[in-house]
């Protein structure tokens, strides 16, 4: 079973044709998620990763397409499915929960009809029994007095609890993989956290992957196994996340790291990333990431480094990856 | 360019200024709107058309001809038929339209007028004087549009002049409303501080500094008033209430060639079509000024 | 219990309206200066009738003290009586306002029944040809009269295909339905531009919004995501624009009465101005004042009823 992987992305390219010229938000994206596994995937905002999840499932927008690449799901390529059998499997097989629960829920739909909705279409559930369902998932995800919240609409509850509510309705139908697009970005700390954990006990559970998405490393290193970091549409380091966290291959991984607030070393200055993303319509030469590098060489102006795969399962889109060792050593 | 140089007569290389660039830019913008070329476009050849009447037909609109009643399409020189007097049917249907064209036009500047005027007042100043034009805007909404016009004719009598009072005295309420909407919200911009600031009166500041940049909603409004206007007249005429025959009218039209529908069904037919002509191309104007405003044109 | 109050609360903030309905169809007649029953009676009256018909109206007391002699009846149900046909007003109302209200019924499910799937299909597939094609409708009903309108279906549909009655209100249930079919339908056209362009627009914002995606990454099927997700938010605010474009609606059933021959209030008005029959002209305008303002209610109603987010802050 671990040997198998669940979904595959490989070489995936997503164009947009904007007003200034064609838009690569994705250009050349490739990742794994094994069954069973929560796989994180960071980056700055505009870095293509919501873009990436939504890729998956297809539901970019109208004048957004894939133009190369492929998102093999359990040996079938999702992105050459026509949409009725697509839609089979969103929700049913892959779910999704989504940033802001204020929006992504139905405002004039009762919360329990929500959650109920996916068991009713996709399982062909009868009425009673999808609303059984909806109260018992409900009562998992932690919202209390399911048989009187059923009946709520989504502007009665609190930030926290909608969330909830869209976990009970990515579970509803057992998926086996769950996309999170920033599920606690919008959230308060404490009520951010109450999520997770419950994120990342109800898979651990029933067994279902994650592919989470956040700009927020802590967060990251909660829930997930594994992390892909992201940067101007490209993978540019990958490993498990002990691995990531603790030696970075990437000038881009150290530089997040630096910039995030480290608990343990509550003293320490935070650094920010000089300059800021670089424009998808016309990225830099050679290694998108060298004018904001601080290892910058000159091969790195010139020659535009893949995402390379070293022993370990660990992979790394730099060409000089052996100066972050280094400076990791310099720092401790 | 030359600036040092004792040159007594250097002459400049002809920059343009900024400001006209910006503007060309602007209207090259205003001819590329397919939607509002076409309305005006449309609405040129219908104005051409019946103002041009004379050119376009040599027939009289209101020579009877009682040897030559309900003759069809093109039968004996007259294009589109004559009518159970005899009368051209082309030429009353052109010269009709000046009529028609010429009372709607004037039917929506006057309300325009007040109901700027009102709602400028109310929107500016607030207070009582707000209340007291909102209610009374309240209550002449309550009734159909319609039903107080016709009342309004029952206590002036028919004719033109009842058309315009009728109608100014309802329709100024549209106006009012948009115009005090946006002076609302456009009061609290910092150039309108700054006109008071300095001092100016508030007359002026309404008329010089707000209206300006707040009318153009009306006008936009204005368009769909005309067609609304048209069709209240042509219904009024229909009615025998409107325009008095024999002055030639698109509604007089319609009623007099009821009878006829299904033998000479252009009589009635042909009027209409030229309502919903005139419609459109007012309406596609009205379209064309809302989404340059949108995009923000002019 | 928020949504009767909230009812309540809408009924009382339309008194003063109705007040002013009822101060605005009283003062008709006393808005040209001159004689109020020379208005009536015409130029050419005998002065003598004049003179019957100041006292019958109680012309020559104070205003305010014949406005409260016009509430006063009113209350009372006296609409006074018909100068034409020598009956009480009130029962001319009563008999004439089934079909009218028949006609309104009738015309709104039609007009609704044709706007919604236009509208769907139409936003749908925004500016596909069939988004193109379905824009241009209102464009050309805009500018479309309504009596005109009437006269050609009624000579097509009824005169040379035989298919609905010309004239006439019809007996019964179903006799009603054929009759007022193309009465219905030509209010309704009257309405649809308006209703189609709204609910477009509105159906647009909404397919925009996130839950929209987050119901498509449920894999809703595309039937039911379109009705329960994107129409239902949509309808709201087009019942706003539908409410706010009855009275147009309403003024619309006025001549298309005349023109089917159908005994409504509309007929009845006309009637009058023709025979300038003051009393009747006075009270049908007040009952379509007051049909109006009923109407609105309706639509708040029907908008809190639709929105659960508006009943918790009215």
């Amino acid at each position: 079973m671990s040997g198998s992987l669940q979904l595959e992305v490989s070489d995936l390219r997503v164009q947009i044709a904007g007003h200034q010229g064609v838009v690569r938000p994705i250009d050349g994206v490739s990742l794994e998620i094994a069954p069973g596994e929560a796989v994180g995937l960071v980056g700055e905002s505009g870095s293509g990763k919501s873009m990436t999840l939504k890729s998956i499932l297809g539901l970019l927008p109208p004048d957004a397409k894939v133009t190369s690449g492929s998102v093999v799901f359990d040996g079938t390529d999702l992105t050459r499915l026509s949409h009725s059998r697509l839609n089979k499997i969103r929700g049913r097989r892959i779910a999704m929960i989504f940033q802001e629960p204020m929006s992504a829920l139905n405002p004039v739909m009762r919360v329990g009809n929500q959650i109920a909705e996916g068991p009713r279409v996709h399982l062909g559930m009868s009425r009673a029994q999808s609303v059984e369902r909806a109260m018992d998932l409900m009562r998992r995800v932690g919202i209390p007095e399911p048989e009187r919240r059923f009946r709520a609409f989504p502007h009665e509850f609190s930030g926290g609890m909608r969330q909830r509510v869209m976990i009970a309705m990515a579970l509803s139908c057992d998926p086996e993989l769950i996309l999170c697009d920033e599920p606690t970005t919008a959230l308060d700390v404490t009520i951010q956290d109450q999520i997770l954990r419950l994120l990342a006990q109800l898979c651990h559970e029933s067994g279902t992957s994650l592919m989470f998405v956040t700009h927020d490393l802590p967060v990251v290193a909660q829930v997930c196994h594994k992390v892909a970091v992201m940067y101007a549409g490209r993978i540019v380091e990958r490993g498990t996340v002990s691995e990531v966290f603790s030696q970075p291959l990437h000038p881009y991984t150290l530089d997040l790291l630096r910039s995030a607030p480290d608990i343990d070393h509550p003293g320490q200055s935070l650094v920010p990333i000089p300059g800021s993303p670089p424009s998808l319509t016309n990225p830099p030469s050679g290694c998108r990431f060298h004018p904001r590098c601080q290892f910058a060489e000159d091969d790195c102006k010139v020659s535009d480094p893949p995402l390379r795969l070293l022993e370990g399962g660990r992979a790394t889109a730099c060409l000089h990856y052996e100066r972050c060792l280094d400076q990791i050593g310099a720092d401790s | 360019m030359s600036a040092v140089s004792a040159d007594p007569a250097p002459a400049p290389a002809p920059v343009p200024p900024p400001a006209v660039t910006r503007v060309r830019a602007r209207r090259a913008r205003w001819y590329r709107q397919p939607t509002l070329m076409t309305g005006l476009v449309l609405l040129a050849v219908i104005v051409f058309m019946c103002y041009g009447a004379s050119l376009l037909t040599s027939f009289n609109p209101d020579t009877q001809n009682l040897e030559q009643p309900l003759l069809g399409l093109g039968q004996a020189g007259h294009l589109l038929g004559t009518d159970q007097e005899g009368r051209d049917t082309w030429a009353r249907l052109l010269y009709g339209g000046q009529v028609d064209l010429r009372v709607a036009f004037i039917a929506v500047i006057l309300p325009f007028i007040l109901g700027t005027i009102l709602g400028s007042l109310a929107g500016y100043f607030g207070g009582w004087a707000d209340t007291v034009i909102m209610r009374i805007i309240d209550i002449v909404v309550a009734f159909p549009f319609f039903v107080l016009v016709i009342a309004l004719v029952f206590v002036l009598g028919t004719g033109e002049k009842s058309i315009y009072i009728a109608i100014t005295a309802i329709g100024w309420v549209s106006y009012a409303r948009i115009t005090r909407g946006e002076i609302t919200v456009a009061k609290r911009q910092e150039y309108v501080l700054a006109a008071q600031s300095g001092g100016l009166s508030s007359l002026r500041i309404i008329g010089r500094h707000l209206l300006p940049n707040v009318v153009t909603q009306s006008i936009v409004y204005a368009m769909s008033d005309i067609v609304q206007d048209i069709i209240a007249i042509v219904t009024l005429s229909y009615l025998g209430l409107g325009i008095q025959p024999p002055t030639p009218d698109w509604g007089t039209m319609i009623s007099a060639g009821q009878n006829f529908l299904t033998t000479q069904w252009q009589l009635t037919t042909i009027p209409g079509i030229a309502v919903v002509i005139t419609g459109l191309a007012l309406s596609l104007i009205g379209d064309g000024l809302a989404d340059l405003l949108r995009t923000g044109g002019s | 219990m928020g949504r009767m109050s909230f009812v309540l609360r809408r009924l009382v903030l339309l008194v003063p309206t109705a007040v002013g309905v009822t101060i605005i169809t009283f003062f008709m007649v006393h808005l040209i200066p001159g004689n109020p029953a020379v208005t009536i009676l015409g130029q050419r009256a005998n002065p003598s009738t004049v003179a019957a018909l100041d006292k019958q109206l109680g012309l020559n007391q104070p205003l305010i003290e014949q406005y409260w002699l016009f509430i006063d009846r009113l209350f009372h149900g006296n609409l006074g009586q018909s100068l034409y046909y020598q009956v009480p007003v009130s029962s001319l109302i009563t008999s004439h306002l089934p079909p009218t209200l028949w006609l309104l019924c009738y015309a709104a499910v039609l007009g609704v029944a044709i706007s919604v799937p236009l509208a769907t299909l139409a936003a749908s597939r925004k500016d596909a040809v069939r988004d193109h094609v379905i824009r241009v409708v209102p464009l050309l009903g805009l500018g479309l009269p309504a009596f005109w309108f009437g006269l050609i279906l009624q000579t097509w549909l009824g005169t040379k295909l035989r298919l609905f009655p010309v004239t006439g209100y019809g007996q019964g249930f179903t006799g009603h339905l054929h009759s007022m079919f193309l009465p219905a339908l030509t209010v309704a056209v009257a309405l649809c531009p308006v209703l189609i362009r709204s609910l477009r627009a509105s159906m647009l914002g909404v397919l925009g919004a996130e839950f929209v995606t987050t119901a498509r990454a449920k894999g809703v099927p595309a039937p039911r995501l379109l009705v329960r997700h994107v129409l239902r938010n949509a309808v709201i605010p087009a019942v706003t624009v539908l409410g706010i474009n009855i009275g147009y609606l309403i003024g619309g059933t006025l001549i298309v009465e005349q023109v089917f021959a159908i005994p409504g209030l509309g007929s009845l008005m006309i009637n009058a101005i023709f025979e300038r029959d003051f009393t009747v002209i006075q009270s049908v305008a007040l009952v379509y004042g007051v049909l109006v303002v009923l109407v609105n209610l309706l639509t708040d109603v029907a908008y809190v009823a639709l929105d659960p987010r508006v009943r918790f802050d009215a």
